[in-house]
């Protein structure tokens, strides 16, 4: 009874236990139950069960209610599809006029205005990369084809890739100084010997477009947001969902709207985007001091210098991290949006994948990933540039930069045209190298890969048999093995013991939906593997964020890392570990672990290192060795935050098992994959997006309200 | 014309849902209680005051007190519930946002207790802020914000940022960037609270001198009664939103109108607040002693050049007539005296 009462969340835990595996063991097996493989679906079974709702039908394999739960929310994905049907084909048609045809057309609204949206997100898109590359799209926008036809001269030339070069480092240069400039000078002369020009211009031209937009978006949303409680509270629960929706299901939908191509690619990235950057606005903006803004009001401030010139500079930090975020999410989404059509190193990279060359997908991958880290590091310079006002500059000081470049534009179309001189034969390597003409180190990775897969194959192929059939399908076997009402008791029963009615309900409601929509197993499934990669990355990260936290100096090494890893577009990853392990979920899961690791040890690092010195001091003082310090005192202050962690780490693992679907796994991920090749795939697709993002809810809100309560008790905030 | 700047007329905030509507329905007679129980919170509880061109009320209060709700209700970052507020004349709740921020850009400046300066600008630039803000062209702005880096002593340091400084050099700096559209009200919360207490002194020291210079006419907030004392023309002591006593220093220490305020007053040495002219007697045809004192002379200051003397003191104002005298055992009395040694 002491005991009891000493630990009674201990108890409630224990019980709660038991009562979960008496009811695994209570409920057998059915006969008839085994995992459906892709496909099977498709084919009309004799033991189907079928019910029909809002005129759709919804055949499902019926086994007793304890063991599954009929999908009662089949009719979902088919409903979503039709109203999306209705919406953009037949609802509110009006009168418009065509300016090619010169006449009125009547169309529905919701059509018009995408295609009109489409038609904005093309020009602009098609503006920067004409810019660059050339072309005669922006030209015949403002007149017409026949115009373009009688003047064929007045097609924009497209920059030579010195000029682009020299325009990159100058304003790294004038941005932060020498070693900006040096980093952006040798990416884009990487881009350019290597022969990746055109499709990094494509993919920075999409990134451009895309990036600003999301940015304006989000601030613009997020300012709404911190001054309108109303509208806080309508988009919360979106920004929720958004934020463990995996990036696949939105291109789905997308497509339906929005077409395949650039446009479409930009407006989902902006749908991915836009969220993390209005709750780092809104987070940045609570978090101003409200003597800060009583200062500004002080000084005579409208509202709009308000907002403008005290509250978004106060409110810089969280809103740079944000900025991060949206150039992070953009680099993704230009890997992911090649799915739909969307051109550039994006496309070549899953191409590279598709046909297994390794060393091509390599160069791509590398490629973005130096453009994301060459973007982030200017964007963060440009945010942090001060001006000097007692300077006294000359004239040419004062515009040295714009005189650089000019000599820099002046040069390069020199070098240009003697280059055309030089190569009479094939390409102007002066003007730009072309595609698969520069260096190439494919042949090497390749038969480094070879010879990988040569020298261990036998290794490789040892381990990874192990690995699958001693610990992924045993572990697989045990989640599908879980009786559904055994799983929502056990999530309801969680939700109670940590945070009451309200997140039993919570949780509760989230977990049932999932378990009435078709796709109950798939999930068990995405959740098994997410699970198992969570684990491991924990033990990696935390171990390794402890064990560099011991030091100054590797401390700061390690943030830079993660900073870098965090930079590549997650699709990246996938690269090396096909490398080694083929295709196989063994590659999956290392993928999710490497990707998953980065949060994990960062928030470990930055856990241990906020606790505060006085009581590091304290400690010292007591008399405590490094350990017991680390154990008595690091540990339970910064666990706290380490849990924050964990619910990133559980975020970013299950995007990464969704695009591990791309290798081949049998989930949820599996599902949206196909969703995106089949014409009725948009209610599909986002059903399983919302089920995705519902899962990680689930832990986000178990391990938020927990942190919540435990940093109340310590009195940390 | 009279010489009123600020001028308060039963003001009242009281925050809660229907605040206003229980206002009128208390007919001026505010009980904090009752409002308590009805979910509304009482900040300031009728007051009313003048402050006069040139003169320093200091409003002294604990933390909750009311004191800064007081403050932000005159410089309207809040809305008053009830009651009027007069600057110079003007109706200040009647004024519309436009006429507002005009007078702020014109004629009020205000320092905060934790600084408030913004962190993504240097010194000279958060000095220009309000210029800017104020459509000043930037080179003038900047012109103007250097000559007060110099008022406030901080040359040399304009290109650092807020981060770089220590609490009393970012308090400078927030008093320079108050000063720089030269404004005629002076609003100060807390300026020296979050400061050590060898740099508060010091800041005040400044503070006065520049004071001397200035002339503004000053509202200044504190919990700290040795400052009310040593900055003072007058003090309101503020207890639960209402203004228990406002008067002069000494007259506050000598004079305690509440139990309240004479808690505070106790400790006070009074030779350190009173003047001369406060204890002093009716000039009579007695002896006098070869010595006089100015009527404004602190009783600390003179104290002991008082006491060697064995006859009454002249007392004189600044044409050297006598208007008072003051006998050694009186400045005993008043120091270790009991506590109604004088009237």
């Amino acid at each position: 009874m002491e005991l009891l009462k000493k630990y009674p969340k201990l108890f409630q835990w224990l019980f709660l236990l038991i009562v979960f595996f008496s009811l695994c063991f209570a409920i057998d097996v059915p006969e008839t139950y085994k995992f459906i493989r892709g496909q099977a679906e498709f084919i009309k079974d004799p033991n189907q069960s079928t019910y029909t709702l809002f005129g759709a039908e919804v055949r499902y394999y019926a086994f007793d209610v304890f063991w599954r739960l009929p999908p009662l929310l089949g009719w979902l994905p088919i409903w979503i599809n039709d109203s999306l049907f209705f919406l953009m084909n037949e609802w509110m048609p009006m009168e418009f006029w065509n300016e090619n045809t010169q006449s009125y057309k009547t169309r529905p609204l919701v059509l018009q205005l995408t295609r009109n949206i489409t038609a904005f997100m093309t020009f602009l898109i098609e503006l920067i990369r004409e810019v660059i590359l050339g072309g005669v799209q922006t030209v015949v926008a403002f007149t017409s084809w026949d115009w373009i036809g009688a003047n064929p001269w007045a097609k924009l030339p497209g920059l030579p890739w010195t000029i682009v070069a020299a325009g990159a480092v100058i304003l790294g240069y004038n941005l932060s100084g020498k070693g900006l400039a040096l980093f952006a000078g040798i990416v884009m002369i990487y881009i350019s010997i290597f022969g990746q020009w055109k499709p990094s211009m494509q993919t920075l031209s999409f990134i451009l477009v895309a990036a600003p937009l999301s940015f304006i978006f989000g601030l613009g949303l997020g300012i709404a947001a911190f001054k309108s409680k109303r509208v806080e509270k309508a988009l919360y629960p979106i920004l929720l969902v958004m934020q463990t929706m995996p990036q696949y299901a939105v291109l789905v939908p997308a497509i339906v709207l929005f077409g395949v191509g650039d446009h479409a690619a930009v407006i989902i990235t902006m749908v991915v985007a836009v969220p993390p950057m209005i709750l780092l606005t809104l987070l940045g903006l609570r978090g101003i001091p409200p003597e800060v803004i009583e200062a500004g009001r002080m000084s005579g401030c409208t509202n709009s210098q308000l907002m403008f010139k005290v509250l978004i500079p106060t409110a810089r930090r969280d809103i740079l991290i944000g900025v991060n975020q949206v150039i992070m999410v953009c680099f993704s989404m230009a890997v992911i949006s090649a799915f739909i059509g969307a051109k550039g190193l994006g496309f070549n990279l899953l191409l590279a994948l598709n046909q297994l060359n390794i060393g091509l997908a390599l160069e791509a991958g590398l490629c973005i990933s130096l453009i994301a880290i060459l973007l982030d590091k200017l964007s963060l310079a440009w945010a942090n540039k001060q001006i000097d006002y007692f300077g006294n500059l000359t004239f040419f000081e004062q515009h040295k930069n714009s005189i650089f470049f000019g000599g820099a534009v002046l040069i390069g179309i020199i070098l240009a045209f003697v280059g055309s001189f030089f190569f009479k034969e094939g390409f102007n390597y002066l003007y730009e190298i072309p595609h698969n003409k520069g260096i190439s180190t494919a042949d090497f990775w390749n038969k480094g890969v070879d010879w990988v897969w040569d020298t261990f194959f036998q290794t490789l192929k040892i381990f990874n048999t192990w690995l699958i059939t001693e610990v992924l399908q045993p572990m697989r076997a045990l989640y599908l093995r879980m009786p559904a009402v055994a799983t929502l008791v056990l999530v309801i029963g969680a939700g109670y013991i940590i945070g009451g009615i309200r997140s039993a309900f919570v949780v509760g409601g989230l977990t049932l939906f999932i378990a009435l929509s078709p796709w109950w197993d798939r999930a068990l499934v995405t959740t098994y593997m997410a699970t198992f990669g969570v684990i491991i990355s924990c033990a990696i990260g935390f171990t390794v964020g402890t064990l560099c936290f011991q030091n100054k100096y590797t401390t700061n090494f390690m943030l830079g890392v993660c900073d870098i890893f965090q930079t590549f577009p997650s699709f990246v990853y996938l690269i090396p570990v096909m490398m080694l392990f083929g295709v196989t979920d063994t590659s999956v899961l290392i993928a999710v672990i490497v990707y998953a690791t980065i949060p994990a040890t960062r928030y470990t690092i930055e856990g241990l290192r906020s606790v505060p010195a006085s009581l590091h001091d304290a400690g010292s003082m007591s008399g405590v060795t490094k350990l017991q310090r680390l154990m008595k005192i690091e540990f339970p202050l910064a666990f706290p935050h380490m849990m924050l962690g964990l619910n990133q780490t559980i975020v970013f693992a299950l995007f990464m098992v969704i695009i591990g679907a791309f290798i081949g796994t049998e989930d949820l991920g599996q599902y949206i994959l196909k969703a995106l090749s089949d014409k009725k795939g948009a209610g599909i697709g986002l059903t399983l997006g919302v089920c995705v993002a519902f899962i990680g809810l689930v832990f986000d809100h178990l391990i938020r309200t927990w942190v919540d309560q435990r940093k109340k008790h310590l009195g940390i905030n | 014309m009279t010489n009123t700047v600020i001028k308060c007329e039963s003001v009242y905030k009281i925050f809660g849902a229907n605040a206003e509507k229980m206002l009128q329905e208390a007919n001026g007679n505010v009980d904090a209680k009752t409002f308590q129980e009805n979910g509304c919170i009482v900040g300031v509880n009728n007051a009313s005051f003048e402050v006069s061109k040139g003169e320093m009320l200091v409003v002294m209060g604990l933390s909750g007190s009311g004191k800064s709700t007081l403050l932000r209700c005159i410089s309207r970052l809040t809305d008053a519930t009830g009651g009027k507020i007069f600057i110079e004349g003007q109706d200040l709740l009647s004024l519309n946002n436009k006429e507002l921020i005009d007078i702020r850009r014109n004629k009020m400046g205000m320092v905060f207790q934790s600084f408030a300066l913004l962190p993504h600008k240097t010194v000279l630039e958060n000095i220009a802020f309000p210029l800017q803000i104020k459509g000043i062209e930037d080179q003038e702005s900047i012109n103007k914000a250097m000559d007060m880096v110099k008022l406030v002593g901080l040359d040399g340091r304009e290109n650092y940022f807020p981060r770089e400084l220590s609490g009393g050099q970012q308090q400078r700096v927030g008093i320079a960037r108050s000063l720089a559209v030269e404004p005629d009200i002076w609003f100060l919360d807390e300026p020296f609270s979050a400061l050590d207490p060898l740099i508060r002194k010091e800041m005040q020291d400044e503070f006065l001198r520049l004071q001397e210079k200035l002339q503004k006419t000053i509202m200044f907030i504190t919990h700290d009664f040795d400052e009310a004392l040593k900055l003072a023309d007058r003090i309101a002591i503020m207890k639960d939103g209402i203004i228990e006593q406002l008067d002069t220093p000494a007259n506050i220490v000598l004079n305690p109108a509440t139990e309240y305020v004479r808690k505070f007053t106790e400790e006070v040495p009074r030779e350190k607040v009173l003047k001369i002219e406060d204890i002093m007697d009716k000039p009579h045809n007695e002896n006098l002693s070869e010595l006089k004192v100015s009527k404004d002379e602190i009783i600390e200051n003179v104290a002991e050049k008082i006491l060697n003397q064995e006859r009454s003191v002249g007392v004189i104002d600044k044409n050297n007539q006598i208007v008072g005298t003051v006998h050694p055992s009186k400045i005993i009395n008043t120091v270790f005296g009991g506590k109604k040694n004088n009237d």
